[in-house]
């Protein structure tokens, strides 16, 4: 096999910054198979590899990506799929450079290995010719619930109906996905791709059943009586916050949440085609530092914001984004105010948003997180002019389903305790993904998914 | 899908529909909503339960035809389906130890009132109502809630039915006649209710109202519901939908719910000319038939 010595990653073909920051079309384009086996011969193959340490899935990378140096794409994508079950997704959305790519060695004198982008190549590939539904076993006549449908509960139904169980996922939302369908705009993950997943899931055998808001319509007690034998639990960390300052409520100011659901899964970016409206006005500002703040921040961009700044309380060091977004949100033209709190909103008689108070902030002492305080400076606040504030400071946990359940215990922040393999303080019941993690990653969610599903399984043959 | 099983027409531009929707029905408890979707790309609407029976599997809602959405719905017909019909949503009303109550309603406001007082008789507590409309051709449920009222005023903004005047100036009558209630349900119009509210306040007695923000998901995942209660931010669709009247910001409420004033004209507009294209067409096509 030829090395690729480029200390480069090979390029990956994207929209230009002056024309998609109008569009919601995907961003980035997608390797060709020339450009895969080039970017594939870049990997030393390591004996030991630091990479797959790094993934918290452990996706056997140099296997993978040796087959795609080889050119055979049938072998790479079975490789990946032996422990990820949705690299379509993990490929474009995995925080790479602080997972898998940051322990690349090939990494330490020039870019790493693209592993993100050869695993979306690999999954990208297999879309395109038509996924093989797998051979299944024998059904099992079991029955288990899987409340939500976001990546944690897509794994976990998959993996059990690959066993199989009979499995129904219920989500509350008219479309399963999650936060893949409702948060995480179409110019970065594709819904095609999403709904792909689900139709795989679907032929696997899971049922999905959508406007199902679990504890209002079934409790986990009626899940029970109806005959399940266990119950996942992943209804993500869905509960926006607000940041508590005067203002709050004026018109023109959203919660990330229900700015990006009204785009994306009621899309509002089609309205009057489609019916639910929303108003972007013309200067927006957003608040926070993380994905959600860059994904809500490039999508006002694309619904016509002239001006969009994402106000950020710490410095660019701290920000939690992936990388890549950062850099395709200033080469999009959104302006970073870092260092920047706002202590209050300012609207007019109407109750329209017409401005942001906000202080400079300077770093401290570390905190719990081992960041650097922000502290506020004296006397250094100043109004930003503007017309739309959306906040993207973070999420709880949804209440909804923990209080109409009985028996599950939660942590001190009121998400569901669960041990390494998802189990609660309820037989029966499991959970993973952000409602036990908290806020985190697709990948994370998924893994947990996959614990999960192993760990009734094991549960499910003792049993009997 | 969900299958309407009946429609009614209630008044002008008030129809009420019984669904079937077995799920929720079987959980349905007075003081909670739908969030109903007729169609790929529509709008999630949320609707009060009216009435159900857990037993036949039905739900009955009451809507106005206001806007894009309820309108496309009024042009449904019995038989017809939606795709989506979510609930029960929001949290129940109890009250485990009252002995008589004031029902207040204005409009449509009477249809969500209604589940309650129907509550309320059925545990034999004495049940005093209100009810109010701008004329009598839009006075709604006049029969259902006499069923449930030891005592019912019937009041019509023109003097068509009932007392001539708003329900309020009844509210009114009665408590400085001295009449007292272990709670007041005051459901209507934001205005109403604020106006509502305010006529109780003096007299201390608890008082209820149901808030109608724009909402999206209904499950407090969006916060585009928050309503200011008592100083704090809540989210109707969760906390609520009902809130002590004493302790409402009618006025923020009333603001946010002109937020997409200029999109929902606009959504309005383009379902009426596709409407009347529809009929011209339906009126040509009836023509050209009686040509040949
Ligand atoms: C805007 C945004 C951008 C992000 N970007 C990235 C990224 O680039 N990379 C990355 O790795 N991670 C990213 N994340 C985080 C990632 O999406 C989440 O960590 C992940 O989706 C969590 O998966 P989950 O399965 O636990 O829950 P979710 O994806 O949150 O799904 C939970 C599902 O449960 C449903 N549900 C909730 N309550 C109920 C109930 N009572 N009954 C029935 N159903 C219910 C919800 O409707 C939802 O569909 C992002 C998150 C957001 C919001
Ligand atoms: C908990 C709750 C219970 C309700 N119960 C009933 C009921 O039993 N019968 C009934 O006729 N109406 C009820 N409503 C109001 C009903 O939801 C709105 O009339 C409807 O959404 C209007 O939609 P539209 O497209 O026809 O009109 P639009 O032209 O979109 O709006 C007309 C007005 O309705 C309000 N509205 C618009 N969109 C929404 C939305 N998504 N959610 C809430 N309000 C909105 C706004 O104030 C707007 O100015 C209820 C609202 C809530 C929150
Ligand atoms: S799943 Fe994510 S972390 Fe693992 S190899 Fe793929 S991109 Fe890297
Ligand atoms: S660490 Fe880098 S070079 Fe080594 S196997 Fe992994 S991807 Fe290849
Ligand atoms: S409607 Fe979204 S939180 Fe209430």
């Amino acid at each position: 096999m030829p090395l690729n010595k480029s200390k480069k990653k090979t390029p990956m073909p994207a929209q230009k910054p002056e024309v998609r920051r109008r569009n919601f079309n995907e961003v980035a384009l997608g390797y060709t198979e020339e450009d895969a086996v080039n970017e594939a011969q870049r990997c030393l193959q390591c004996k030991k590899p630091g990479c797959v340490q790094g993934c918290p899935v452990q996706v056997q990378i140099p296997q993978f990506i040796k087959r795609i140096a080889e050119r055979d794409f049938d072998g790479a994508i079975k490789v990946i799929k032996e422990t990820n079950s949705l690299p379509a997704v993990c490929g474009r959305v995995c925080p790479q450079e602080e997972q898998c790519e940051q322990r690349c060695v090939v990494g330490k004198m020039g870019d790493p290995v693209g592993i993100g982008r050869l695993e979306r190549f690999a999954a990208d590939w297999e879309r395109a010719k038509g996924v093989q539904v797998p051979e299944l076993p024998a059904k099992l006549g079991r029955k288990v619930a899987v409340i939500g449908s976001g990546p944690a509960s897509l794994t976990c139904a998959g993996d059990l109906a690959k066993l199989g169980y009979d499995v129904t996922v219920f989500e509350a939302f008219h479309k399963p996905g999650g936060v893949l369908v409702y948060g995480i705009p179409e110019f970065r993950l594709p819904k095609a791709i999403v709904q792909e997943e689900v139709e795989f899931i679907k032929k696997l055998g899971v049922e999905v059943k959508t406007d199902m808001v679990m504890g209002k319509v079934l409790t986990v007690d009626d899940l029970f009586d109806m005959g399940y034998e266990a119950v996942f639990i992943g209804t993500g960390a869905g509960l926006p916050k607000f940041m508590g300052i005067p203002g709050e409520n004026y018109l023109g100011v959203y919660s990330a949440n229900e700015f990006l659901t009204r785009i994306n899964l009621m899309k509002a970016y089609s309205f009057p085609e489609t019916d639910t409206p929303i108003k972007v006005g013309k200067k927006v500002a957003v608040v926070g530092g993380g994905n959600v703040a860059m994904d809500s921040a490039r999508s006002a961009l694309r619904m016509g914001a002239d001006e969009v700044h994402i106000v950020y309380r710490r410095s660019e060091e701290e920000m939690p984004a992936r990388q890549e977004e950062f850099e395709n949100a200033k080469e999009e033209g959104i302006i970073f105010d870092f260092l920047t709190n706002p202590v209050r909103i300012i609207g007019d008689e109407k109750g329209w948003v017409k401005g942001m108070e906000c202080i400079r902030m300077e770093l401290g002492e570390p905190d719990a997180s081992g960041r650097r305080r922000p502290v506020p400076v004296k006397g250094s606040e100043f109004t930003m002019d503007v017309d739309t504030v959306v906040i993207a400071i973070g999420t709880g946990p949804n209440p909804l389903l923990i209080n109409a359940s009985k028996g599950l215990e939660l942590t001190k922040h009121g998400y569901i305790a669960a041990d390494e393999n998802g189990k609660t303080s309820r037989e029966g019941v499991w959970a993973g993904g952000d409602i036990v993690t908290g806020a985190a990653t697709v990948i994370l969610a998924m893994g947990a998914g996959k614990k999960a599903a192993r760990s009734i399984h094991e549960y499910l043959q003792s049993k009997r | 899908m969900f299958k309407i099983l009946e429609k009614k027409n209630l008044a002008p531009s008030i129809k009420l529909f019984v669904m079937d929707a077995p799920l929720v029905a079987k959980k349905a408890r007075p003081g909670q909503f739908v969030i109903l979707r007729i169609k790929e790309g529509g709008e999630r609407i949320p609707l009060t339960i009216a009435d159900y029976d857990a037993e036949k599997g039905t739900v009955t809602v009451v809507f106005q035809e206001v806007g894009k959405t309820t309108r496309e719905l009024g042009t449904l017909k019995a038989g017809d389906s939606i795709q989506d019909f979510v609930g029960p949503l929001g949290v129940p009303v109890e009250f485990p130890h009252h002995k008589k109550v004031l029902g207040v309603g204005g409009g449509l406001g009477v249809a969500p009132l209604y589940p309650k007082l129907k509550m309320l008789h059925e545990q034999g507590v004495e049940v005093v109502s209100i009810i109010g409309a701008k004329t009598a051709e839009m006075l709604i449920f006049e029969d259902e809630m006499k069923a449930v009222s030891d005592r019912l005023y019937v009041c019509t903004d023109d003097g068509s039915k009932g007392r001539h005047g708003f329900v309020t100036v009844v509210l009114k009558e009665l408590l400085e006649q001295g009449e007292n209630f272990d709670e007041i349900i005051i459901i209507g119009p934001p205005i109403l209710m604020k106006i509502g509210a305010e006529i109780t306040r003096p007299y201390g007695i608890p008082t209820m109202v149901s808030l109608n923000p724009i909402m999206v998901d209904g499950t407090g995942m969006c916060g585009g519901c928050r309503v200011s209660v008592g100083g704090e931010i809540k989210f109707a669709c969760v906390d609520g939908p009902a809130f002590d009247g004493h302790k409402v910001d009618f006025d923020e409420l009333m603001k946010r719910l002109a937020t997409y004033r200029d999109e929902e004209k606009i959504s309005l507009e383009r379902f009426h000319e596709s409407h009347e294209c529809k009929l011209t067409e339906q009126i040509k096509g009836a023509d050209s038939d009686a040509v040949k």
